[in-house]
């Protein structure tokens, strides 16, 4: 296997994407609602140069402005079965779930990848808040599991970057199930002594907030990001009251204690080095001083399947 | 029969037990001989509840697992654990009664109990706020699972709620943070646990007291990633879909035992555990006794068992 095909190439990527963007393209900007030019908008990581609203941001662009040269590999998630409820709505979700795989190029919500940050192996599970609104299922759970088990044998730090409406309703209670797996996976990250840090992204509610987002240890969201167990809607309808200003904010959880640092989309790089460096005390003693990190075993089969590596198609 | 409140789909036994009621009023005043005719109708009431309830819907057993008769949290502890002593307090801001806990003895076991109490009678539902807790009730079991952890007691729950409560003082004081946390705690104790979803597992609120290495449910209870009336509105964006929804959503206690989420049944007597509280209370013992006798055989490593199960979820017998 050449090793390096399967590295992302940025370089040949945004090639690509300009290509398909057209130079005159402008968006409006959801915060102050002024025109932003396109490529102004790509240069500044997707945050508005007007008034610093932090926009959506999708996952492998996000990947590479955090990454070493914009450099990762995407790991294989093993496979989960494919809506084991037969759900409908006034959809059927087999055919949801396909639609949001040829929108996004992937197959589910959740990305796995592996790379180089400020020279450090840190392993990072994302989700992608393009499919279907992030929603964690089955193989969301797969995901957080292929990453744990990753960061465990690579002796690196776990990030999960979370942007999720919550659990998906479609798998029913296989979704909720969920909730335990991926705390289960961070659990034992955190038994092999190293950092488990979560990067909060705009939205992160119910089940996935109630879960491995609200675990880390260290807990970092970004400029104005929705953060909530129930959302806003639900709670004015049962209270019937008018919320508090800036209510569920990433601003509001600081000052309330429930996250550590609220953190500028241009400095995220710089201070996720610096606190893994940091932290990673732990693990690099053990290997110092020849201790073997009791490693705990993930002990079924499916999950070896992490091994492979899957070039990043887009 | 123990419950005077029918639910929509029960109304023509509503009928049959007042014709009874009537005929016993006459008779009472000496106006006619009623013995033969009344044990007529008691025997078509009993048939016409053996085929609703063996033929329940998803939606219909979502009104059965809501019944305000059910026996609750109190009523299994009363009559299983002897010496239950409620403890109180999060230790960081208050009490919630929606969540209570504290050791007891459960046939000769020393054990910690901790579950969601959903009030009985109007006062007693306010009081323990309709069984929706607050992150001070997540965070009042987490320290009742590190001390039971502490002194090897093994853990019981019984979860019976509508779901975490939705309110600004539950977000501002982490609500997510807490019922995370919960998770996490179960995950990491050494002790067994045995969990029972009595009536309502509502999302969240209730995976929080749910992550066991014997997960157990009532015949006619549900457990759900949402409620169907949530569900509907999202999904079908309309309230009155919740039948639907609930039909969707695989909800059943007999749908969670197909795709292997929980591990036992315990039937319900004929017409719903809240027609015979006492019966439901005695066959819930019996099926956490066996819980904790399976368990005892086991003997060794729960902490790993239950994580090894929580792994293998989904990726086991499903199609
Ligand atoms: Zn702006």
């Amino acid at each position: 296997m050449n090793w390096l095909t399967n590295f992302v190439r940025p370089t040949l990527q945004s090639l690509v994407r300009k290509r398909e963007t057209p130079e005159n393209l402008w968006e409006k900007c959801p915060g102050c609602e002024k025109m932003i030019f396109h490529r102004d908008l790509i240069a500044n990581l997707h945050v508005c140069p007007h008034c610093e609203h932090h926009l959506r941001f999708a996952a492998k662009d996000r990947l590479r402005s955090m990454y070493d040269r914009g450099e990762f590999q995407l790991l294989t998630v093993p496979g989960v079965p494919t809506d084991p409820l037969k759900f409908r709505d006034t959809k059927r979700y087999s055919d949801r779930l396909k639609e949001n795989r040829t929108k996004t190029g992937d197959d589910d919500s959740m990305l796995v990848a592996a790379g180089a940050m400020g020279g450090m192996n840190v392993v990072t599970a994302i989700q992608n808040f393009a499919f279907l609104g992030g929603s964690l299922g089955m193989a969301g759970g797969e995901g957080m599991i292929t990453a744990a088990k990753a960061a465990i044998d690579r002796k690196a730090p776990l990030l999960a970057i979370s942007a999720s409406g919550g659990a998906r309703m479609q798998e029913g209670i296989l979704s909720l199930m969920q909730m335990p797996r991926t705390t289960l996976a961070l659990s034992m990250v955190r038994e092999a002594g190293l950092p488990y840090f979560v990067l909060l992204t705009d939205p992160t509610t119910g089940g996935v907030a109630a879960s491995f987002a609200m675990l880390g240890d260290v807990a970092i969201a970004e400029p104005g990001a929705m953060i909530a167990f129930t959302g806003q809607r639900v709670i004015e309808n049962t209270i019937k009251e008018k919320l508090p200003a800036g209510f569920q904010t990433a601003e509001y959880l600081v000052e309330h204690g429930m996250i550590d640092l609220v953190v500028h989309r241009r400095d995220l790089r710089d201070t996720l080095i610096r606190l893994f460096d940091l932290l990673m005390n732990r693990a690099r003693k053990a290997a110092a001083d020849g201790e073997s990190v009791a490693i705990p075993q993930i002990g079924y089969a499916g999950a070896n399947d992490a091994e492979g590596v899957k070039r990043a198609a887009e | 029969m123990g419950t005077e409140t029918f639910l929509e789909f029960e109304k023509p036994i509503a009928e049959l037990e007042g014709k009874i009621k009537e005929l016993r009023h006459l008779a009472d005043n000496g106006e006619v001989d009623i013995g033969s005719e009344v044990a007529r109708l008691q025997n078509r009431t009993e048939q016409m509840l053996q085929e609703t309830y063996s033929n329940l819907s998803p939606w219909q057993k979502t009104q059965v697992a809501r019944h305000l008769d059910r026996p609750h949290f109190s009523h299994y502890v009363a009559a299983l654990i002897e010496g239950f002593t409620p403890l109180a307090g999060d230790r960081l801001f208050g009490d919630d009664r929606a969540i209570q806990g504290g050791p007891g003895r459960f046939r000769g076991r020393s054990v910690m109990v901790i579950g969601h109490e959903k009030g009985i009678g109007t006062d007693g539902r306010i009081a323990h706020n309709f069984g929706m807790a607050h992150p001070e009730g997540y965070r009042k079991a987490v320290r009742l699972m590190h001390m039971a952890e502490h002194f090897q007691l093994p853990i019981l729950t019984l979860v019976d709620t509508q779901g975490a409560y939705p309110g600004v003082g539950a977000e501002q004081r982490g609500q997510a943070e807490a019922i995370a946390r919960a998770i996490e705690a179960l995950l990491e104790v050494k002790v067994p646990v045995v969990c029972v979803v009595v009536g309502e597992g509502g999302s969240g609120g209730a995976v929080a007291l749910a992550v066991g290495n014997r997960i157990l449910m009532l015949e006619h209870s549900i457990y759900s990633v949402i409620s169907p009336e949530g569900c509907a509105a999202i999904l079908w964006r309309s309230g009155d879909k919740a039948r639907e929804a609930a039909e969707a959503l695989k909800l059943t206690a007999q749908d969670l035992f197909k795709m292997r989420v929980i591990d036992r049944i315990i039937s319900e007597p004929t017409g719903g555990a809240q027609r015979h509280p006492q019966e439901m209370v005695r066959r819930v013992g019996a099926a956490i006794e066996a819980a904790f006798a399976e368990l005892d055989n086991e003997g060794s490593d729960y902490r790993a068992s239950r994580r090894q199960k929580f792994l293998e979820m989904g990726r086991v017998g499903l199609a």
